[in-house]
């Protein structure tokens, strides 16, 4: 029975999880997530949602107290603790509320907030899962499966039609054919996977601000796209001059520093793609991200590996070009020859940490 | 739909309900009949958060306080222990819990919370069938829910809540018919006042000074604003201000017929509940007394003696900058009890100037029980301090006022003279801690708007929330809302426009 307090309460979190999404941008330049990640909920902080009313506040009130204590001793903070207004103790304090989402619902109202379109991905039934589904029930089965209200049903129905059963001793005995078992259906689901490839460039003119811009973005990107598809695998590269795999915690901790060679990122991406993910059995998405400060006679080499290699197989290849102070940011100066030619690439300029709500939806307002 | 059907407390429960309703009785409590059940926290919480009914209509501030309540048990911040409701038959819930000294205790408390509520003079008008009131309301709410859909109705409950403290609670009971003052036609002004221009004979321009001098001119047209201010005056409605503003808005504002009736229903609750709010320092006190009186005359065991002072101790607790109205409630009550046994009372005694005489005055009269019991019957928070509080009483309980300080934004100790301390603690007190505010003029600027006024005690509104709620109240009026306060020491008027605020000085008249 649903309760009349569960309605009320359902309706509650509702109007607290509005406020959440008003604020959602805040909270995603914030950054404040990441160092969460690996864990299925968040708390965040609301403001409490009160209704206003004509209501008495700090400026001239007083109350009266019990114990020790000069005149003139402080016996309270104003505004935090919130109690001790003068109304003689019978108002409660102010609390703070945290509401508990799972990033799910984060990603969910960020799709929403940015309308980012729902991914169609390619090859839907490329690759398919067998599930059991207990849907069905029937005459055989193990006794650990038995269905006991059924059973119990027709045997009651049983004994009630041959007049057996005797409402003073209401005893019901199941026979052989009144037993009824759960049974299931093998069923294939379609599975969709996708490959994320994350680049990030951590030479020496990626400041620290740089690098955290493109780790809140690639926390969004990845909770984003983890909603879109049943399995999703990441792999993270940094680079500087060379290029190294590393692990996700690595990639979201790691300082370098060096010079930038762009094209080194590239050879291992279409490494890792060559070795795990064959194209045309994976949604494949690379996310690059960098200053643009790459060495000159090296740009060349970019392009023809990404036209060779890469542009041919993604679903996307996203360039976040993250404003620095020491960079040149010339490269995506190169990429923009090619914006023409290729629907798949898809290039945007990051400013600073404001900008990462706009980057978002520019990578992933294509559905694709 | 009754939430929980009702269930017989269990034996042991039922012994000691039996038990403590015999000595309430021969203490001379009298009560309504009082049906007691026993409730896990859950549902607990649940009926604490409708308020003590099992029905109310739909809306999400009771979720609200259902899982602050919840959240604050499981974090061990609070407990409720009992919930009485003042109805006939009286309701009383019971945490299950509870051991059974606290039982014991909780039951002879709510046995005084009954026979306050049956006898304070305060309580004499609310409802007694309020059970069935909240649950018409619930259906009224629903209906409504039905025809304008759910989010219409609760952003409508949401403005009427902003609202809801505007009634009159020292009103005897509410009004509910209206022979209400017509609704003066807004008449046009025939002549516009005030322009200088408007007196002039035709001259020529160089002789015009003569004809026309600027001081004449002047005169008439300052004699033609007062005139206007006047006409206005008697365009001024309502007549004499009213502290109900709820209800007239009822009668008054542009709303729609099921919006009335949602306002009316805020209004009928708010006065339901408002003698609680008038009288908790003497409920709690009136309730802790015959939990104390009786337990530690007839209730206590040796086992139970340790938890006994526990609980009792914790609910008497007392901290710097929170008044525990428990805790002054009953000892003010003992005070007067003794204060009458002894006959420390009068013109003699008040006349009396050596301390030590008072002190050891005692004419042994034997009149504190009936005098508490008069006390109960007929006083309200306010009056009761009024009343009764003493210098004595300060100085045993080391009383003393705070305030708040504006330049280190502390509340600190005040003062500790017995003077300063009823005053404060009578301030904080009038209007349950609200601000008291009134309908001045509902044809303010003879243009339709409203007008309130914020009586001034020293304690400036919260301004944020005031603007809040005048949006709330403009979505009820419907055209401009004001409120007179004050500002930073300033006589200022907050005014709201349907879509942007305004804060004005007010010019001296």
């Amino acid at each position: 029975m649903v309760r009349r307090i569960d309605r009320d309460q359902q309706r509650f979190e509702k109007i607290i999880k509005g406020k959440v999404r008003q604020q959602l941008r805040k909270y995603i330049n914030h950054g404040e997530m990441i160092g969460r990640k690996g864990r299925e909920t968040v708390s965040i902080p609301v403001p409490n949602i009160e209704i206003p009313h004509f209501q008495h506040g700090e400026k001239g009130s007083g109350g009266v107290g019990q114990g020790e204590g000069e005149v003139g001793q402080p016996i309270g903070r104003g505004k935090s603790d919130g109690d001790g207004q003068g109304q003689a103790g019978n108002e409660k304090g102010q609390h703070i509320r945290e509401v508990e989402l799972t990033l799910e619902e984060l990603a969910d109202m960020l799709g929403e907030a940015l309308e980012l379109p729902r991914i169609e991905p390619k090859g839907d039934d490329a690759l398919t899962s067998k599930k059991d589904r207990y849907t069905s029930v029937s005459p055989t089965g193990p006794d650990s499966l038995r269905h006991f209200k059924r059973t119990y049903k027709r045997a009651l129905k049983r004994m009630i039609a041959t007049n057996n059963y005797d409402p003073k001793d209401p005893m019901i005995i199941p026979t052989k054919d009144d037993e009824r078992f759960r049974s299931w259906k093998t069923v294939s689901e379609p599975h969709t996977n996708a490959a994320v490839i994350y680049m990030m460039d951590v030479s020496g003119s990626m400041t620290d601000v740089q690098k955290e811009i493109v780790r809140t973005e690639a926390f969004w990107i990845d909770t984003w796209l983890k909603r879109q598809y049943n399995g999703i695998e990441r792999r993270y590269i940094v680079h500087d001059a060379v290029a190294h795999e590393v692990d996700e915690d690595t990639f979201y901790r790691v300082r370098e520093s060096g010079g930038t060679r762009i094209s080194s990122a590239y050879r291992a991406a279409d490494h890792i793609i060559q070795r795990d993910f064959p194209p045309s059995l994976w949604n494949i998405y690379c996310f690059q991200f960098s200053d643009g400060d790459n060495w000159g006679e090296d740009n060349t080499e970019c392009i023809e590996n990404l036209k060779e290699n890469i542009f041919p197989i993604c679903n996307l290849f996203c360039y976040g070009q993250v404003r620095s102070p020491y960079g040149s940011g010339d490269f995506i100066k190169e990429l923009r020859k090619f914006e023409e030619e290729f629907d798949n690439l898809i290039l945007s300029e990051i400013d600073d940490k404001e900008a990462i709500y706009g980057s978002i939806k520019t990578f992933l307002g294509t559905g694709k | 739909m009754v939430v929980t059907t009702h269930r017989p407390l269990p034996k042991e429960l039922s012994d000691i309900q039996q038990e403590m309703e015999q000595h309430a009785l021969d203490y001379g409590l009298d009560f309504f009949k009082t049906i007691f059940e026993v409730l896990d926290y859950e549902e607990l919480s649940m009926f604490a958060a409708y308020g003590g009914f099992p029905v109310r209509y739909p809306h999400w501030r009771f979720g609200a306080q259902y899982d602050e309540l919840m959240k604050g048990y499981s974090y061990g911040l609070q407990k409720i222990y009992e919930m009485v409701i003042n109805t006939d038959p009286c309701y009383a819930y019971l945490l299950s819990a509870n051991d059974i000294t606290d039982q014991k205790l909780v039951i002879a408390h709510v046995y005084g919370h009954c026979d306050f509520f049956k006898n304070n003079a305060w309580f004499a008008h609310t409802n007694r069938k309020m059970l069935d009131q909240m649950a018409n309301h619930a259906t009224r709410m629903n209906r409504h829910i039905d025809t304008h859909g759910y989010e219409t109705v609760e952003m409508f409950i949401d403005t009427c809540l902003s609202l809801e403290s505007l009634i009159d609670p020292y009103a005897p009971h509410i009004k509910r018919e209206s022979k209400a003052e017509r609704k003066p036609e807004t008449k046009q002004q025939e002549e516009e006042a005030g322009e200088a221009s408007g007196g002039r004979f035709p001259a020529k321009n160089y002789m015009d000074r003569y004809i026309n001098p600027d001081e004449v001119l002047e005169a008439e047209a300052s004699q033609k604003r007062e005139k206007a201010r006047e006409m206005s005056d008697q365009l001024k409605f309502p007549k004499e201000r009213m502290r109900d503003v709820l209800y007239f808005l009822i009668q008054y504002a542009p709303l729609e017929d099921w919006q009335r009736d949602v306002l009316s229903i805020i209004r009928d609750e708010a006065y339901y509940f408002a003698p609680q709010g008038q009288t908790k320092i003497m409920n709690e006190g009136w309730a802790s007394f015959w939990h104390s009186t009786i337990m530690t005359r007839h209730g206590l065991t040796d086992e139970g003696l340790i938890n006994y002072a526990d609980h009792h101790s914790g609910t008497m607790a007392t901290s710097p900058n929170r008044l525990n109205p428990y805790k002054l409630g009953i000892e003010l009550l003992k005070d007067i009890e003794e204060r009458w046994n002894k006959g420390q009372f009068g013109p003699e005694y008040e006349d009396c100037t050596d301390m030590f005489e008072k002190e050891r005055w005692d004419k042994d009269l034997g009149l504190g029980r009936e005098k508490i019991f008069e006390v109960r019957r007929i006083h309200n928070d306010i009056t009761f301090i009024d009343t009764f509080l003493t210098p004595e009483f300060c100085y045993k309980n080391r009383m003393f006022s705070f305030a708040f300080n504006d330049s280190n934004k502390t509340y600190e100790i005040q003062s500790r003279e017995f003077e300063q301390i009823k005053q404060q603690l009578l301030n904080s007190l009038s209007n349950h801690g609200r601000p008291v505010i009134y309908v001045q003029d509902a044809n303010y600027k003879n243009r339709g708007e409203l007008y309130l006024e914020h009586e001034y005690l020293g304690v400036e509104l919260k301004l944020d929330y005031a603007q809040d709620t005048l949006v709330n109240l403009h979505r009820i009026w419907k055209r401009p809302v004001n409120i007179e306060t004050v500002v930073d020491d300033r006589p200022t008027i907050l005014s709201y426009d349907g879509k942007k605020h305004y804060t004005n000085s007010k010019e001296k008249t």
